[in-house]
C-alpha cells in the first residue's frame, strides 16, 4: 500500500464514521460533530493528492483547504446557534422530539 | 507508509470513533478535539505546515470551544438513561460501512493513482500570502463576506425572543 493510499484509506474511514455518528445519533450537536468530522475528511484528500500528486509544487491544494476550513468555520457557528435557537423554542436538542414538519 | 503514519492515523481514527459513541457529550467533543489534533499532525507530516496550523488554530481552538459551549447551553452536558441513537439507526450505520467499503474498494483497484510518490513541494508562507493577494484574491473577498454574513446571521439566529412570543 502506497502512502496515498494510506492517507485516502484514513479519510474514507473519517468519512464513514462521521456520517454514522451524523445520522445515527440522536443529539443535535453530535450530528454536527459528525459533519465537521466529514469535512475534515474531505480536508485530508486534498492535502494527501496535493502532497503526492504529480503536479506538486503549486498551492492549489492548500488554497482549497484553508478556504474550506474557513467555510466549515461558519457552518459550525450557523449550526450551533440554530441548535440553541431550537432549544429554546423546544427545550430538546434531540432530533427525534422535533417533528413539526413530519406528515 | 511510515510507523509514524501509521501512529497518528490510529489515534486519529479511534478518537473520532470515540466522539461518535461515547454517552457524555462532553467526552465527545474533547475526543473530536483530540482526532482534529491528529489530523493537524497528519497535516505537517505530508508537509503542508501551514494548513496543519490552521487546522489547530481554527478547529482545536475555535470549533471546539463553540461546540463545548453549545453543549452546556443546551444542557446537554447531564447524562440521561435514554437511548443515545435515534430510531433507525442501523439502516444509518449499515450505510456508512457500504460507503466505507466502496471507497476503500475503488482506492485500493484504482489504477489511475500515481504509485511512486512524488518530491515533497516546498511551499513556505509567503509563497501562500502572495498567492492569496494576486491569485485567490476574489475568493478570498467572498470568504471574508461569507464568514461577515455568519457571523450577524448566528447571532440573529440565536437572539433572545422578545417578551410575550412563544
Amino acid at each position: 500500500m502506497t502512502p496515498l493510499q494510506g492517507c485516502l484509506l484514513l479519510s474514507a474511514l473519517l468519512f464513514a464514521v462521521g456520517f454514522a455518528g451524523a445520522v445515527s445519533r440522536r443529539n443535535a450537536i453530535l450530528a454536527l460533530i459528525g459533519i465537521e468530522l466529514m469535512l475534515n475528511a474531505a480536508n485530508l484528500n486534498f492535502i494527501a493528492f496535493w502532497r503526492y500528486g504529480e503536479h506538486g509544487g503549486g498551492t492549489g491544494g492548500l488554497m482549497f483547504v484553508v478556504f474550506a476550513i474557513a467555510v466549515a468555520a461558519a457552518e459550525a457557528a450557523v449550526g450551533l446557534a440554530l441548535i440553541i435557537a431550537l432549544y429554546r423554542h423546544l427545550k430538546t436538542a434531540n432530533l427525534d422530539e422535533v417533528k413539526g414538519l413530519k406528515g | 507508509m511510515s510507523p509514524v503514519f501509521i501512529i497518528l492515523a490510529l489515534v486519529t481514527f479511534m478518537a473520532a470513533a470515540a466522539a461518535m459513541t461515547l454517552r457524555h457529550l462532553v467526552h465527545c467533543a474533547l475526543a473530536m478535539a483530540v482526532s482534529f489534533v491528529g489530523l493537524a499532525a497528519i497535516y505537517l507530516q505530508l508537509n503542508a505546515q501551514f494548513v496543519g496550523f490552521a487546522q489547530v488554530l481554527v478547529y482545536v481552538g475555535a470549533v471546539a470551544i463553540l461546540i463545548v459551549f453549545a453543549i452546556l447551553l443546551t444542557r446537554s452536558g447531564e447524562v440521561s438513561n435514554d437511548s443515545i441513537v435515534a430510531p433507525g439507526w442501523v439502516w444509518g450505520v449499515g450505510m456508512a460501512v457500504v460507503i466505507f467499503a466502496v471507497i476503500g474498494w475503488a482506492v485500493l483497484n484504482s489504477p489511475g493513482l500515481p504509485v511512486e510518490a512524488a518530491e515533497a513541494p516546498e511551499v513556505t508562507v509567503r509563497q501562500i500570502g502572495n498567492d492569496l493577494m494576486t491569485r485567490y484574491v476574489v475568493p478570498l473577498e467572498v470568504v471574508g463576506c461569507l464568514l461577515t454574513a455568519a457571523l450577524i446571521g448566528a447571532v440573529v439566529i440565536a437572539l433572545r425572543d422578545r417578551e410575550g412570543e412563544p
